[in-house]
């Protein structure tokens, strides 16, 4: 099917044409309803998680600020938020800086077991976060890092390094080895020709990395759940614990504030990306 | 950079070569160039491996280990051995039938006082509890009464002669001279107890029983045996040495109180340690606890893994669980059913979309794709709680379908708390992972094929099926296997929209880790998972290639 109906279209065709596009109107509404949904839903006068009459008739006596209000003053909240923004950054600067390196030395022409390095680097991706944390649990809490702030960074860390290393080598696929000879022979030492001709080339993958490994970080919530003790509930977990005990109305304004937030991230991350395949000359500016 | 190097090479002036045209190609310094290319390839592959080398460090320290660390976990059992040893030794030779004979209960005596002490008998109970039900309440209850056991001996021996109670008496008369020495009966400072040989044959019994009394004293409460009075337990023992030596007391014979006491002992009133064990619990004659004690007394067991698939390791050799205790393989089967319907429902909604995205002028498809991003981005706990409400008896979708008059009020629809939930929201949240592979792929299918089917006379239908769908298997592969290995190891969404039959093995794993704490078994179910998650991972690699795996 092409993407215009041809004027000599039979009705079949038509009806077929058109029902296509209806039945993948309906899926794409599966996909952002329910997001989108608890929005109007955060807004709620009531302590209720359905729309109240006064909101169907857009009363505005039904609609208030008052979860938002709960989550910005609600002390368990605000420490939630806190352990979040204290373990993110950490974990993200630990698997970007380690990752970085990693991938430009996994971009070299000659590496020795390169395949098995990779399924190394690739396995916390691929195994279940149940059974990482769980190794994680039984192998922290012998060694003492179970319950400490410590414990939870170098886990997340560990987590989001394999992102780190897909999208950074996926930018270096196209690099353009001839720039960092130019540099060497016009006089330039290697650290040099790094932060000034290799680092700015690859920036835009460093950077979508570090935003994946920060989402990873800032979303996850089973791992930290074992490896982490009460002192440091991130804001995934105190959702995670009012969905499953005492559900209050404020989990939806939280969750309206991360739908923003992870609009936001995930704007950054497009134009990153276009930005790169534009610097490489991928695709036409 | 490593160009450098391999530049300077290659760009250097043949001179020395033309002027020795008999030997092998020189380089610029003189020596061989296959050497020197050599050399410059093997510190290529060095400074390539030294940038890698911190980050393999760190993931195979932070990650790889704890996954072995489980994997090891779900096998190891030194618990038994570590927490009765006497006992495991005494019964390696006990052929099962009937109870073991007085021996046994001696050492047990003491084995199970000195873990009292160290309050590790609750521990162990839970451990046994796993395979034979009782074991733990056996153990609390033995707990509390064990350090009763030989008391009557203590009593008669002390009444006999009051030196038996004083620990002056007790730590010349037993301790290693080299010991004593080492050892600062002021401060309580000094290395663990240590018997001494000559005691230790005449009095073997006793000599064991004093030694894990003082170390037990010594590890656990810091004490020290210069101050403490022994426990029961070794009173017990000296009465059983002393009946066995039968009036000869060897190189002690000189030592008044033992004298004294080997005239006195047929006067004694008895209760062996199997009358005082059978008196706290009538269950300690029963030989199962003692067969489950030896069947468990290897430092490595399989009992885990045959838990895992519902087996279970028995005196007798592997058998069948009784019915009632048969989950796990349903609870495989469950989870393996439920992720198969997760990826059909994903093919089903992810295919037209993936169709319309690669069909669309790339202008279109790439704001279209934003829809099908953003759910990909959006917090995992987000989506579930957004279906966690939604899907509610008193939820939107609930409302919306009693407003249309599907439903009726009182009869709305159990959309949560079990499968369905967990099949809609999971569905819903692993929808990207479908359509992505399926997009990438179909992209690259060239439009004209399908043109030129229809061209020869294909129906639209035929075109499709002939054609363009064996073009996009792949991308079906890709997908399905993705979103499997992604969904039978979900916890998350399971355990909070599931309830009690939409849960997957990762429940009970997490279930077994914090709740009944049996690590062992949790390990063994996540050794499982594991296996079965790295075979689909292979074959995602042999059909997709690892390298091929993009984001975003």
């Amino acid at each position: 099917m092409d993407h215009k109906l041809p004027p000599y279209a039979t009705t079949g065709e038509r009806i077929w044409f058109y029902g296509f596009r209806v039945l993948c109107g309906l899926i794409f509404f599966f996909l952002i309803a329910p997001i989108l949904i608890i929005i109007p839903l955060s807004f709620n006068a009531e302590d209720f998680f359905t729309f109240t009459p006064g909101m169907l008739r857009f009363d505005p006596e039904a609609y208030s600020f008052k979860h938002y209000e709960d989550f910005f003053t609600n002390p368990d909240w605000q420490q939630a938020l806190g352990n979040s923004v204290r373990i993110a950054p950490v974990a993200t600067i630990l698997s970007v800086s380690l990752g970085t390196l990693a991938a430009i030395g996994l971009s070299q022409s000659h590496v020795p077991f390169k395949g098995a390095i990779m399924a190394i680097l690739i396995s916390p991706m691929i195994v279940p976060l149940i059974i990482s944390a769980a190794g994680m649990y039984f192998f922290y809490s012998r060694v003492g890092l179970q319950g400490t702030y410590f414990g939870v960074v170098l886990a997340h860390a560990a987590l989001g390094i394999p992102f780190v290393i897909i999208t950074v080598t996926a930018t270096l696929v196209g690099f353009d080895r001839s720039l960092t000879r130019a540099s060497a022979s016009l006089g330039a030492d290697p650290v040099r020709t790094f932060f000034k001709i290799q680092m700015p080339l690859i920036l835009p993958g460093v950077i979508s990395g570090g935003l994946f490994a920060f989402i990873t970080s800032f979303d996850e919530v089973v791992v930290v759940l074992f490896v982490g003790s009460a002192g440091q509930q991130t804001l995934p977990w105190q959702m995670f614990t009012g969905l499953r005990e005492q559900i209050s109305p404020t989990i939806l304004a939280v969750a309206t504030i991360l739908v923003v937030v992870s609009i936001a991230l995930l704007t950054t991350v497009e134009l990153l990306r276009r930005r790169s395949e534009r610097l490489r000359g991928m695709s036409p500016a | 950079m490593s160009d450098a190097a391999a530049g300077q090479i290659t760009s250097s002036p043949p001179e020395p070569a033309a002027a020795a045209p008999a030997g092998p190609m020189l380089a610029a310094d003189g020596r061989p160039l296959k050497a020197s290319l050599n050399r410059a390839l093997r510190r290529q592959k060095l400074r390539a491996l030294a940038l890698i080398a911190p980050l393999l460090l760190f993931i195979l320290i932070t990650f790889v280990a704890p996954i072995f660390d489980m994997l090891f976990r779900s096998v190891e059992n030194q618990i038994v051995s570590e927490t009765l040893p006497r006992t495991v030794i005494a019964l390696e030779d006990w052929d099962a039938e009937g109870t073991p004979g007085d021996a046994v209960y001696d050492v047990l005596a003491v084995d199970f006082l000195a873990a009292a002490e160290r309050r590790e008998h609750t521990r162990l109970g839970s451990r046994l509890n796993y395979e034979t039900t009782g074991m733990s309440s056996l153990f609390r209850r033995t707990g509390r009464g064990v350090d009763d056991i030989g008391e009557v001996y203590a009593d008669q021996f002390i009444d006999l002669n009051p030196a038996f109670e004083a620990p002056s008496f007790w730590v010349p008369l037993v301790a290693e001279n080299a010991w004593a020495e080492s050892y600062d009966a002021e401060t309580g400072e000094g290395p663990l107890f240590i018997a001494d040989a000559a005691f230790e044959a005449q009095f073997p019994a006793t000599a064991d029983a004093y030694e894990s009394f003082a170390r037990t004293i010594q590890t656990e409460d810091g004490d020290n045996p210069y101050e403490e009075e022994p426990w029961n337990t070794v009173y017990q023992a000296l009465y059983t040495d002393l009946a066995a030596a039968g009036g000869d007391l060897g190189v002690f014979a000189d030592t008044p109180e033992l004298a004294q006491a080997a005239a006195a002992l047929p006067e004694f009133e008895t209760l062996s340690a199997r009358e005082a064990f059978l008196e706290i619990d009538e269950d300690w004659g029963d030989p199962e606890v003692f067969a489950t004690i030896q069947a468990f007394s290897d430092p490595y067991t399989a009992g885990y893994f045959l838990a895992a698939v519902d087996l279970q390791l028995t005196p007798d050799g592997v058998s069948v669980q009784p019915e009632e205790q048969q989950i796990y393989i349903l609870l495989f089967q469950r989870t393996m059913f439920m992720s198969l319907a997760i990826t059909l429902s994903c093919v089903l909604l992810g295919y037209p979309i993936a169709y319309l995205l690669s069909n669309l002028p790339v202008r279109t498809s790439n704001l279209l794709l934003i829809l099908v991003l953003l759910p990909f981005w959006t917090s995992l706990l987000v989506r579930t709680s957004a279906w966690k409400v939604l899907l509610q008896q008193e939820g939107v979708i609930n409302d919306i379908l009693v407003w249309i008059g599907l439903v009726g009020d009182g009869s709305r629809l159990a959309l949560i708390n079990n499968q369905t939930g967990t099949i809609i929201a999971m569905t819903h949240i692993l929808l990207p992972f479908m359509i992505l592979p399926l997009f990438s792929v179909m992209k690259t299918i060239p439009p004209s094929y399908v043109r030129a089917a229809k061209s020869l006379g294909a129906t639209p239908f035929t075109a499709f099926r002939r054609v363009y769908f064996p073009q996009s298997v792949p991308g079906i592969g890709a997908g399905c296997i993705l979103v499997f290995i992604l969904a039978i190891g979900y916890y998350i969404t399971p355990e909070l929209v599931g309830g009690r039959t939409g849960t997957f093995i990762s429940n009970r794993i997490a279930f077994h880790i914090s709740s009944s704490l049996n690590w062992g078994l949790a390990a063994a179910l996540g050794s499982i998972l594991l296996a079965l998650v790295l075979v689909l991972y292979w074959l995602y690699d042999r059909i997709v290639g690892i390298d091929n795996v993009k984001l975003g």
